[in-house]
């Protein structure tokens, strides 16, 4: 219905940010404004007090924030980059989140990871596995032809 | 901080993010409904700014750390303007499933910011 606009092939941006995807763009764009929040004032507040898990809140805002980015900017590089940031989130939250379980004292101050995203709604655990599935049906245009028939469909969900 | 003032400013962040969810969700592109929703959560939160630069003077000092509170504010008053324009790029229903997604996390980052103006301690 009002997806007509979005369907219309554009260029290779306009495949791959359209449609649901802008909501998967949103909430990272969120989650990266919360990391990145967070880091801040642990950075700026109580730094001396966990320069591990801190120096691992800013690292993943930074990540996210790059994430964000790369899922918005066009083209094979910043799609490498994509998947990149998101792999290395998706990691992150399941060794600290399982780290943070087993070996609780490790990380005795919250971090964006820690419990697996629980304080974030779980949303770090759920959020790179959504953002992978994007980016595997979305791949950018070959160069040739081999563009998968992936990117239609999903614009008309 | 005002309470019931906040009370209220949540009240209606959550109604326009359940609002354009709904909305969206049901095929419509951003309209002025959608938008002016928006903007009415982006007006309460300046209002909420404003309340909390002039509220110590009054006695009103926040319990918990004001660094993280500020945070909380200013991370908020992107939101609104920032889905907004989110939005008008690219007009169809998920763009207004955005707006709802940046009203209900301008909801949880207001409570946020009640609870470190009452319960916290710094």
């Amino acid at each position: 219905m009002t997806d007509v606009q979005s369907a219309r092939p554009e260029t290779e941006r306009g495949r791959r940010m359209s449609g649901i995807g802008r909501v998967l763009v949103a909430v990272y764009g969120v989650l990266a404004l919360a990391a990145l929040g967070r880091s801040f004032v642990q950075i700026v507040a109580k730094f001396d007090e966990a320069p591990l898990a801190y120096t691992l809140s800013a690292l993943a805002a930074t990540v996210y924030v790059l994430a964000t980015v790369a899922l918005v900017r066009p083209g094979r590089g910043w799609y490498r980059v994509a998947w990149a940031t998101i792999v290395f989130e998706f990691t992150g939250v399941i060794v600290v989140g399982t780290l943070s379980v087993v070996y609780p004292e490790l990380f005795p101050h919250d971090a964006v990871w820690s419990w697996f995203g629980r304080g974030y709604l779980f949303i770090p655990l759920v959020l790179p596995v959504l953002g992978m599935w994007w980016l595997a049906k979305h791949r950018p245009a070959a160069p040739a032809s081999a563009a998968p028939q992936g990117a239609s469909g999903a614009d008309a969900a | 901080m005002i309470e019931w003032f906040t009370w209220v400013q949540l009240a209606v962040a959550v109604a326009a993010g359940l609002v354009c969810i709904v909305l969206g969700l049901a095929g419509r592109a951003p309209n002025d409904v959608t938008n002016g929703a928006l903007a009415l959560v982006e007006v309460l939160l300046v209002v909420q700014l404003v309340v909390a630069i002039a509220a110590p003077a009054f006695g009103n000092e926040a319990t918990g750390s004001l660094l993280e509170f500020y945070t909380y504010l200013v991370g908020a008053l992107l939101l609104p303007p920032g889905a907004i324009f989110w939005g008008l790029l690219e007009r169809s229903r998920w763009s207004t499933v955005v707006l709802g997604v940046a009203a209900l996390a301008v909801a949880v980052m207001v409570y946020r910011m009640l609870q470190i103006w009452t319960v916290q301690q710094a």
